[in-house]
């Protein structure tokens, strides 16, 4: 390649440095880096949450917390897991990985993308700000009605959550919207959808099912904000409406929601089990169309988190039949890598080691999830501890995992520096032992039948010295985490340099250098199997685009090249706009209704702006 | 006390019925049993556990989950022979990667798809075996209907048709299927006796049935499973299986409305009772307290706990509970009572007195 076509390809994608600059990056990496370092901030928030609860639980009759505060840190730890930490977390690796997975240059739609990182940040903050001022949401993360609307709700708690989960969600929709337009057009000249990675089938899978759920919970939040704010009657059987609505309203999103967190989970463990056994992975198309499956059939099993609440018969065992089916991709996909291990020569390193820690509390999980689908023993169960531990061991042992997995793997890519080999390998047993020790237990406090969400409960139960496993247990997860933590801090400080692929993967990322540069790619990759970091025939073209922000486009089936796209350059508008939704949702809880309008002006003025006519680069038509 | 002894007599029999069922499945559940041997010693702790079932419909579950569990201790000891296979199988580090061969595949078809269907379809069957026996008899088929309402955070319990309402504590003849049914006055509760059958929701304008039939004479604890507010932790009760005689007697005599005040003191504890705040909210049949909110008290005195399970029903107990009750069980509905001693005293003889 010229030397001279590289230097204008430079020219083209360098950054003006400065504070306006860094607000409005549109780089993918940069927003990548900042969704999972927000996540993980979160995280270390609703972990503190978790300590207080298990300081609270550790004895019976304990006084650590008072009811209302430990409702409050329960439902903040339960929303911030699932909307703060997890999601925006593997929205993080997605954004960071996809486009150099597929060998884009950006995501499809560059400022749409900052934009759902300032709108998470905004909500996150904005349901945060409920807990500083003592009236952070109560009522758990499912917000039960009635409990949720007045009489019984009379402070502001719920009106943080519905507004801020209707905040959130434009986040995640938008997120999800520009996945699935990056995944189908942007990926590099051969990269048919059958030798695209697993984990772009994974935030595929996951970016559809979000599009579909996401509606049911703004319909279910907006009706509950209507009915607190101004008087409707949805969920009070007093004005005709029904509490039985929130709960379908709720679940059609909910269940669906475990997905969406597990699959891009599961796509990381697709992508480091092959790199770490030397061997590419067993059954690829059973594996993304289990995962497609998944999310799939992750719209049929709502009822099941509903067998208690009385339904007909018929509808409970339609529901068990199909959670009971869901179980099947699951299988596939375990099966899948085992047989790559089998098959392959594994090497352990960190991640791959949180990946086998992924594998053993997962099929725990998994197992004991297909028992809530024994419709009578889903019935004596649900709501007790045996629950809290089936879905931490699905959503821990599943999302978690894979993504301290993830950490480890990444890191080198994203700084261009190894962790410590040693400090990771002690992190995982800390975590793993700390995991085990604080969820088993709670499957026999649930089976002897502690209910979930009890601020406090007596002694004498037999339950006594099972929550104080779990606070030991909790204890050693710190201690694991903060291990994780010291050792990104002295990675990032002191660790050796990484090169550009210090695995030997067979993904895109690993093909350019470490950090990558902000066009990801000077030369186009072409891609001739699903595995182009191994096959010995995927090799950079000659193709360079070096004029303005370009990237391919190509066929969403073959991947056959259709255009240069003109991508846009930095842009503070996605944050203005975000901030104008901030200021509407604050107007609302505060009352401020001028406020409110006001905003809500200044966000369609900001739209308009931002999508308003104006000239625009011509788009090439396929060299 | 007497609780107390009953409550390790069962438990011990629940031991070793476990222990000879493990003895007569293959070996390697005997392992699984060793791990779970804190469970069923747990059990002879509580009346609150799914494992030590005390009615044909707990049985059924509990046997569910038995088998469900050796099945799945199964499962996950094959998935982690093979982990332990392949990873423990190295091949030295600097193996090539191979992104050809398409072996394999038979291990996720075999693994992921055949044994799945297998194993599922029989859980499935299973599962529709088992529904029947925990779903609500038919109204017809029951002997007896108890219809339970949740407040937060009391259960208000009443016997159609007989004239008896009384609170956190369900008295059930022995041997005879009770059809419960159970709605709310406030918010979504969920009754739970683990040791009897399953839970079901109580949900405001909607009314739910479970059937609760005990094998033998015990007092069960229930809790509500249904985060609830505030003090969702303090909303237990008891379901005291009686013989059908015992039973018999506990009905007539909580038919009745309250003793009137036999003695001097009574009748001021009476007094001071019904010249207080204490009648808007709580009814003593026979007198002019008829207050709806809180339980009812016509026969406190019979009854074991007080706060919903929280409390022992003792006169020192209760005169906590009267002076100060946001301090046992901080934000439920009823004020704390500014009384004199000697008004306090007469109180507590009067309600104390209602038997």
């Amino acid at each position: 390649m010229a030397t001279a076509e590289l230097r204008r390809l430079e020219r083209s994608w360098v950054e003006p440095h400065g504070l306006v600059a860094r607000l409005g990056t549109v780089d993918h990496k940069k927003i990548g880096v900042r969704y999972l370092v927000t996540a993980a901030v979160f995280f270390l928030a609703a972990g503190i949450e978790a300590a207080l609860m298990r300081a609270q639980l550790a004895r019976p009759d304990q006084n650590v917390l008072d009811p209302e505060q430990y409702n409050q840190v329960f439902s903040m730890h339960g929303l911030t897991m699932i909307f703060l930490f997890v999601t925006p977390m593997l929205s993080g690796f997605g954004n960071y990985l996809v486009p150099l997975m597929i060998g884009a240059r950006d995501m499809a739609f560059p400022r749409l993308n900052a934009f759902g990182y300032w709108v998470f940040l905004g909500a996150g903050l904005f349901m945060y700000s409920g807990l500083l001022i003592g009236d952070a949401p109560d009522n758990g993360w499912f917000n039960y009605a009635p409990l949720s609307i007045q009489p019984f709700s009379v402070g502001p708690n719920i009106d943080f959550y519905a507004i801020g989960l209707l905040f959130l969600g434009i986040s995640t929709t938008v997120g999800a919207v520009n996945f699935i337009v990056t995944i189908l057009k942007l990926r590099a000249p051969g990269m048919s959808i059958n030798r695209m990675p697993i984990f772009c089938w994974a935030v595929l899978a996951t970016s559809i099912s979000i599009v579909f759920a996401i509606p049911s919970l703004t319909v279910a939040t907006g009706l509950l904000e209507l009915q607190r704010a101004w008087g409707f009657h949805f969920f009070d059987t007093a004005g005709g409406g029904d509490p039985v609505l929130w709960q379908h309203l709720f679940w059609i999103f909910g269940h669906p929601d475990v997905y969406i967190i597990f699959l891009p989970a599961v796509g990381i463990v697709s992508t480091v089990i092959p790199v770490f056994s030397r061997r590419s992975l067993v059954a690829y198309d059973w594996v993304a169309l289990a995962t497609m499956a998944t999310g799939l059939l992750g719209f049929g099993v709502w009822v099941h988190h509903m067998f208690a609440v009385g339904l007909p018969q018929v509808s409970l065992t339609f529901f068990a039949a199909a959670s009971t089916i869901i179980a099947i991709p699951s299988g596939i996909q375990v099966f899948a890598w085992l047989a790559t291990m089998l098959k392959g020569a594994p090497v352990i390193r960190t991640p791959f080691l949180y990946v086998l820690g992924f594998l053993v509390t997962f099929v725990i999980g998994g197992l004991s999830g297909v028992m809530f689908a024994a419709i009578p023993f889903d019935q004596q169960v649900t709501d007790s501890y045996f629950v809290v531990a089936h879905f931490h061991y699905v959503l821990f042992g599943g999302a978690v995992f894979p993504i301290f997995a993830g950490i480890h793997y990444w890191f080198p890519k994203i700084t261009g520096r190894m962790l410590d080999e040693r400090i990771g390998q002690a992190s995982f047993w800390l975590v793993f032992v700390g995991f085990n020790l604080t969820f088993f237990p709670m499957h026999i406090a649930g089976l002897l039948g502690m209910p979930r969400r009890v601020y406090t409960y007596p002694s004498g139960m037999g339950w006594d010295v099972y929550n104080l496993l779990s606070t030991i247990g909790s204890v050693i997860l710190v201690l694991g985490t903060l291990a994780i933590l010291v050792n990104v801090v002295q990675g990032l400080a002191f660790g050796p340099p990484a090169g550009p692929d210090p695995w030997s993967a067979n993904t895109l990322e690993w093909s350019t250098s470490s950090p990558p540069p902000p066009y990801n790619f000077a030369q186009i990759p072409v891609v001739r199997s699903a595995d182009p970091g191994w096959d010995g025939l995927s090799e950079p073209s000659d193709l360079v685009l070096p004029e303005g922000h370009q990237t391919p486009a190509t066929m969403p089936l073959d991947a056959d090249l259709a255009a240069a796209l003109e991508m846009p350059s930095e842009s503070l508008v996605p944050l203005a706009a975000a901030a104008a939704i901030a200021l509407v949702c604050a107007g609302l809880i505060a009352d401020l209704y001028w406020l409110a309008i006001a905003a809500g002006v200044a966000v369609a003025l900001t739209l308009a702006f931002w999508h308003g006519p104006r000239e625009t680069g011509p788009v090439e038509p396929a060299p | 006390m007497d609780r107390a002894t009953k409550r390790s007599d069962h438990n011990i029999g629940a031991s070793r019925r476990r222990g000879g069922r493990a003895g007569r499945r293959a070996p390697v559940t005997i392992g699984v049993f060793l791990l779970l041997a804190p469970i069923v010693a747990g059990c002879a702790e509580n009346d609150q556990s799914t494992l030590s079932p005390k009615s044909s419909a707990s049985d059924e579950i509990a046997r569910l989950w038995w088998v469900m569990l050796i099945a799945s201790a199964v499962i996950f000891g094959v998935v982690l022979v093979l982990l332990f296979v392949a990873v423990l199988r190295r091949r030295g580090p600097e193996s090539p990667p191979l992104s050809s061969g398409r072996g394999g595949l038979w291990i996720p078809a075999v693994g992921g798809i055949v044994v799945p269907i297998v194993v599922l379809a029989g859980l499935f069957a299973l599962t529709l075996r088992t529904l029947p026996k925990t779903s609500p008899a038919s109204a017809s088929a029951t002997g007896l209907t108890i219809e339970v309402v949740g407040r937060q955070w009391f259960w208000d319990v009443s016997y159609p048709g007989k004239d008896v309402r009384t609170a956190n504590e369900l008295h059930i003849p022995v041997g005879v299927p009770v059809n419960v049914e159970v709605s709310s006055a406030d918010v979504v509760h969920s009754f739970w006796v683990p040791e009897l059958n399953r839970k079901i929701d109580m949900i405001p304008g909607q009314t739910n049935r479970v059937t609760l039939e005990a094998d033998q004479a015990g007092t069960y604890r229930g809790q509500c499973a249904e985060f609830c507010g505030l003090q969702h932790a303090h909303m237990a009760f008891y379901v005291v299986a009686e013989p059908r005689a015992k039973f018999d007697t506990w009905l007539a005599r909580e038919s009745n409305p309250a003793a009137p005040p036999a003695t001097p003191e009574l009748e001021r504890g009476q007094q001071v009772l019904l010249g207080s705040a204490c009648v808007y909210c709580h009814t003593i049949d026979g007198t002019n307290a008829s207050g709806k909110i809180g339980p009812d008290l016509t026969h406190l005195a019979s009854r074991m706990s007080l706060g919903a399970g929280l409390l022992p029903n003792s006169k020192g107990y209760l005169a906590g509970w009267i002076l100060d009750p946001q301090h046992f069980k901080p934000g439920n509905k009823m004020p704390g009572t500014d009384l004199s001693g000697s008004d306090l005293q007469a109180l507590l003889a009067y309600l104390e007195s209602l038997r």
